[in-house]
């Protein structure tokens, strides 16, 4: 990226929203549509601005993001750890390597029934359920990670007589960054997804995907669009905040220039 | 730590273990190399020049005979041996000083005087100022001379360089070259270098052994009988690197 397109930011991507926004606006207005099952913009900013003022959204926002949040910590604190001890030890890979390998098959929503069944359907629950969603793209990655650590680094690191714990902490883990990034990223956006489905899932309580389910419930569109652009916009923050950190934490990739 | 630096290799073997049968990659080789003595070592591709180098730095381990550094058998890595791999081999997320500065990672030296002994590295390589820089950002050349850095940083009493310059377009290779000729005379320690560039191995070695394949064994060993620092126009060179050249291309006929 040269610095001139970086200083003037390219507004090519706004394209395609603005086009739909006229789109949806055109559509309510000239009734194009039944407004019961597509709410005009305009109620739903007015919907927004209420939930807002009403501190709704917030308390929503916040019990969705604090377990979203918990859920990422416990499942990439339990991915980095399993993915590091498989990708460190040989024994542990052969010992539990093949049922890690099977169970990643099964998809995350089989998971349910039997989360419920230990958990119940509370705020446990979900908590678990995101923290699996999480679990896996991190524990795979890293576990990926320390594999791909380039045989002739570790020569070098022979050479120099590093201890185990300085090629840990000054080749291994390092190297394995990258990979470990990108299974952080990708547990960041499914634990976003998953916090959804926990609220789908699992008994009501507050959270943003709860207001939409009762929007649904009650035939009210706005409530439902507007806690989708509210679910849009967290994923969207949350995957700039990834990158951002990513690109700061991995600097010597780009070479720093 | 430097003062010694004998190397004395005696009858080593090197075979490597097939699916089927195994590979004899070296044969009885013997070779003592003085202390202080800079030995330049040239042969065609797969003759077992770097595993040679491998067994000597302690990556590898011999399958017969005996290699010894001041007397005492060499067995896995250690300090007292520096190498320089072809390809740099430099870790892309620490700087150029903390590369350089790993090689230290286990010395006795505090922290100030590491990056003292770092810095004044850094300095006979010409890259004093690029201590912070990325290896990213370093061209061939200069990703070479930190790795030569790397390697001398610890006062190994031996260095050992695997075709080095082997990637560097000619300019490069030959500003290199004058380096390394200036760093060992200024640190007088046991030189081994593996090329292909008969040029190179003349210029720079006091004796250049010569090597043949199937399995690697030492042809002849030439001596360069020019005192250094030496220039590269000499004519005697250019008399021994047609001398070496021709064993090759006479090889090459008969095989
Ligand atoms: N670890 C190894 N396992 C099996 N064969 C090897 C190994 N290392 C080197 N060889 C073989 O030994 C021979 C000599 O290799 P090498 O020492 O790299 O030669 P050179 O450096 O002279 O080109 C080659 O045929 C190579 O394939
Ligand atoms: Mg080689």
């Amino acid at each position: 990226m040269s610095e001139a397109t970086r200083k003037r930011p390219d507004l090519r991507g706004w394209v395609v929203p603005g086009v739909l926004l006229l789109l949806w606006w055109l559509a309510t207005a000239l009734e194009w549509v039944d407004t019961r099952l597509v709410a005009s913009p305009a109620a739903v900013l007015e919907e927004a601005w209420q939930a807002a003022a009403s501190g709704e959204l917030w308390q929503g926002l916040a019990a969705s993001l604090g377990r979203n949040l918990s859920g990422f910590a416990l499942g990439s604190l339990a991915g980095l750890a399993f993915g590091g001890l498989l990708g460190l030890s040989r024994l542990a890979e052969r010992l539990v390597g093949p049922t890690f390998h099977a169970l990643k098959q099964i998809a995350l929503f089989a998971w349910i029934p039997l989360l419920s069944a230990w958990f119940g359907f509370g705020e446990p629950a979900k908590v678990a359920f995101i923290a699996l969603a999480v679990f896996y793209p991190v524990a795979l990655n890293s576990f990926e990670g320390i594999r791909a650590t380039r045989h002739e680094l570790l020569e070098v690191a022979r050479v120099l007589g590093l201890t185990p714990a300085q090629r840990l902490l000054r080749l291994v883990l390092p190297s394995a960054a990258p990979a470990i990034f990108t299974g952080l990223h990708l547990g960041l956006i499914y634990a976003w997804l998953a916090t959804l489905g926990a609220e789908y899932f699992f008994s009501a309580g507050p959270g943003i995907g709860n207001t939409m389910i009762d929007g649904r419930e009650h035939f009210e569109m706005d409530q439902v669009i507007y806690g989708l652009l509210v679910v849009g916009s967290v994923g969207l923050v949350l995957n700039r905040l990834a990158a951002w950190i990513e690109a700061r934490a991995l600097a010597w990739r780009g070479g720093g220039r | 730590m430097r003062g010694t630096g004998f190397l004395s290799l005696h009858g080593v073997d090197k075979r490597f273990p097939l699916k089927e049968g195994e590979l004899h990659v070296l044969g009885d080789i013997s070779l003592d190399i003085r202390q202080g003595e800079f030995v330049s070592i040239v042969g065609g591709s797969g003759c077992g020049k770097s595993t040679l180098l491998r067994l000597l730095v302690g990556l590898e381990e011999a399958s017969g005979g005996s290699l010894r550094l001041d007397g005492v058998p060499i067995r896995g890595t250690d300090p007292a041996r520096g190498i320089v791999f072809q390809d740099h081999r430099l870790y892309p997320w620490l700087t150029v000083e903390d590369n350089v500065l790993l090689a230290l990672a286990n010395s006795p030296l505090d922290k100030a005087e590491r990056l003292a002994r770092v810095h004044a590295h850094l300095e006979l390589v010409g890259l004093k100022h690029f201590a912070r820089a990325w290896p990213a950002q370093l061209s061939g050349g200069m990703s070479q001379r930190v790795a030569i850095a790397r390697g001398l940083v610890n006062r190994p009493k031996v260095l050992l360089l695997d075709e080095p310059f082997g990637a560097l377009d000619a300019l490069t290779r030959a500003q290199l070259q004058d380096e390394l000729a200036r760093i060992w005379q200024t640190e007088g320690i046991t030189t081994v270098l593996v090329t292909h560039d008969v040029d190179e191995a003349v210029l720079l070695g006091d004796r250049v052994v010569v090597m043949e394949p199937r399995p690697g064994r030492i042809r002849r060993i030439v001596p360069v009988d020019l005192p250094h620092p030496r220039h590269r126009e000499h004519p005697r060179l250019a008399e021994l690197r047609s001398d070496i050249l021709q064993d090759f291309t006479r090889r090459q006929a008969i095989a």
